[in-house]
């Protein structure tokens, strides 16, 4: 009972909800870039924390050896199944045998192939999430292959009659307005690179992976800090500036601890947006309070509960 | 006791406990009790406490904290998670300072396993035996785990052996290189790229990732290097 990869596509990897409570010893939290494709891809097959394929810009094709059940969600990589189009963001049972191929996203960049009871590979820590740099957890620790055959278990239709209006969670454009909170040293940037970094449009180059976004523009952020910071907490959507002047957003593989002063985090609610660009993206950034993001990230999940309670 | 403590959010599900503002034992020492006490009586819809140098970062899942007991109307949720901090800081005004573990780390200096030894000698106008009888005769603290899985960030180095980091770093340290960068020093838990002046390697793993917890040290350990040799290493191995 196994899924073949034929074709690996530019960059797969297994990944769930993340590797959480390891942060202490240095383990990072990983898990899916887009939370909320990843979540909605979880519901439609009624289950919670599944391993599912992540698939960047250039999608992978796949062998079912098993009858189950999937659900693509995330960007639209114009997936064909045994020859058809393949319908997204609903529950498709899958005869043994079929073969899916995904091509190239044309926006967006994150895809998620979700499965029933998700792919079995082995618990790590507690988490099915693919840790490349220490090569652990997912598939063998690392990016899918040519010939990789995933175990998963069979599966019989339950209840497959039902779809959702992607729209109403997410939106994918290449032209973002990101909602941030000031970070923990917004106060000590200058005033102007304050004003700057809210005015600018910039542009996400080609250094955007999972450990993080490197950002450009022809503005320097600087900061009035004499000395170097001392290594502390950072976390998914902080955005850093290292002396370059030019801000890194640290993502799903981000490191636990960092040193750089941080001029701003991304919301919660806003990071799924975030890790749908591909590079030379243009992102602009807004301030709100600290309970404003709160509430719109409360707001986002209890649109999560509510899809849950209804496809139930 | 814990009244400088002063709090700031990290972002909207994150907030940091910051203890001060350098590097100290003392402030350490804090930092490690507060975790202790954290852990044991985390509050509803906490994930998880991370320490650092001069702070703790607290993650928490903000839906659970708002449908949490702990959530009163008249405060945001930050205020409230802070509240509980406050009350848990002063149910402890009481300090105890913690037994630490001895940890010893078995170290070949030197030769293939530290290439990088005879600069740091000749860099110091010392024998690369002085290095080694610096290096081992000091008693580390780890004061945080970080970079990567089982990296331990040390305190204690000898300003006398003290190092720039390289010019170029390598492409590829091997797992268990012991290095001295700036003023600090450790040993990378897998093959990695790094700046670090590579002294010498231990058989040790650092790394565990099928134990809980996952790495051979933790925050709070003190440490000691023992120099081996080419033998004691195949014994070890």
């Amino acid at each position: 009972m196994t899924i073949t990869v034929i074709k690996p596509g530019l960059f797969s990897t297994v990944q769930d909800n993340g590797r959480y409570a390891s942060q202490q010893y240095g383990i990072i939290v990983s898990g899916a870039m887009d939370m909320l494709s990843y979540r909605i891809g979880q519901l439609l097959l009624q289950q919670e924390n599944g391993a599912a394929i992540e698939i960047t810009v250039v999608g992978p094709t796949l062998r079912f050896d098993v009858d189950t059940v999937i659900a693509i969600t995330g960007a639209n990589f114009s997936p064909i199944l045994n020859g058809q189009p393949c319908p997204m963001w609903r529950p498709v049972p899958i005869k043994a045998g079929s073969i899916l191929k995904c091509a190239t996203a044309q926006v967006g960049a994150r895809g998620y192939i979700a499965v029933k009871h998700g792919i079995q590979v082995p618990l790590v820590l507690e988490s099915r999430s693919t840790y490349l740099r220490a090569k652990l957890g997912g598939f063998n620790g690392r990016a899918l292959q040519k010939g990789d055959v995933l175990p998963i278990t069979s599966s019989n239709i339950v209840k497959s009659n039902y779809f959702i209006h992607s729209e109403d969670f997410i939106s994918f454009s290449n032209d973002v307005m990101i909602r941030v909170t000031v970070g923990t040293e917004w106060a000590s940037f200058t005033e102007e690179s304050k004003q700057l970094f809210l005015l600018t449009p910039f542009q996400l180059s080609k250094d955007a992976d999972r450990m993080g976004y490197r950002l450009q523009s022809d503005i320097c952020l600087t900061h009035s800090l004499q000395k170097d910071l001392i290594s502390e907490a950072v976390t998914f959507g902080t955005i850093q500036v290292p002396p370059s002047g030019q801000p890194i957003i640290l993502m799903a593989d981000r490191q636990t601890t960092g040193g750089y002063p941080k001029i701003a985090q991304v919301i919660q609610a806003d990071l799924p947006k975030l890790a749908q660009l591909q590079p030379m993206a243009t992102i602009r950034f807004t301030v709100i309070s600290l309970e404003q993001a709160q509430e719109i990230y409360i707001k986002q999940q209890q649109q999560l509960a509510l899809l849950k309670f209804t496809l139930h | 006791m814990f009244k400088h403590i002063t709090f700031k959010p990290l972002n909207d599900c994150a907030l940091l406990v910051v203890f001060g503002d350098s590097i100290s034992i003392t402030t350490h020492q804090e930092i490690q009790q507060f975790h202790k006490i954290i852990e044991q009586q985390p509050f509803q819809g906490m994930i998880e406490a991370v320490p650092s140098y001069t702070s703790i970062c607290i993650y928490y899942d903000i839906v659970k904290v708002s449908n949490s007991p702990l959530r009163k109307h008249s405060l945001s949720i930050y205020e409230c998670i802070v509240t509980y901090l406050q009350k848990l800081l002063q149910k402890n005004e009481q300090f105890y300072v913690q037994t630490s573990r001895l940890i010893e780390i078995p170290v070949i200096y030197g030769g293939q396993f530290g290439p990088d030894l005879p600069f740091v000698a000749e860099y110091h106008q010392l024998s690369e035996e002085e290095i080694i009888e610096r290096h081992t005769a000091q008693e580390y603290i780890v004061y945080m785990l970080g970079f990567a899985p089982g990296f331990a960030f040390l305190g204690g180095l000898d300003e006398t052996i003290a190092t720039p980091r390289k010019e170029v770093p390598r492409l590829a340290i091997p797992t268990g290189s012991v290095g001295i960068g700036g003023q600090q020093t450790g040993v990378y838990p897998f093959e990695t790229p790094g700046g670090w002046q590579i002294i010498g390697r231990t058989p040790q793993a650092l790394f565990l990732p099928d134990k809980y917890p996952p790495t051979y040290l933790q925050a709070g350990d003190r440490v000691r290097f023992k120099a081996i040799s080419e033998q004691q290493w195949r014994d070890f191995k």
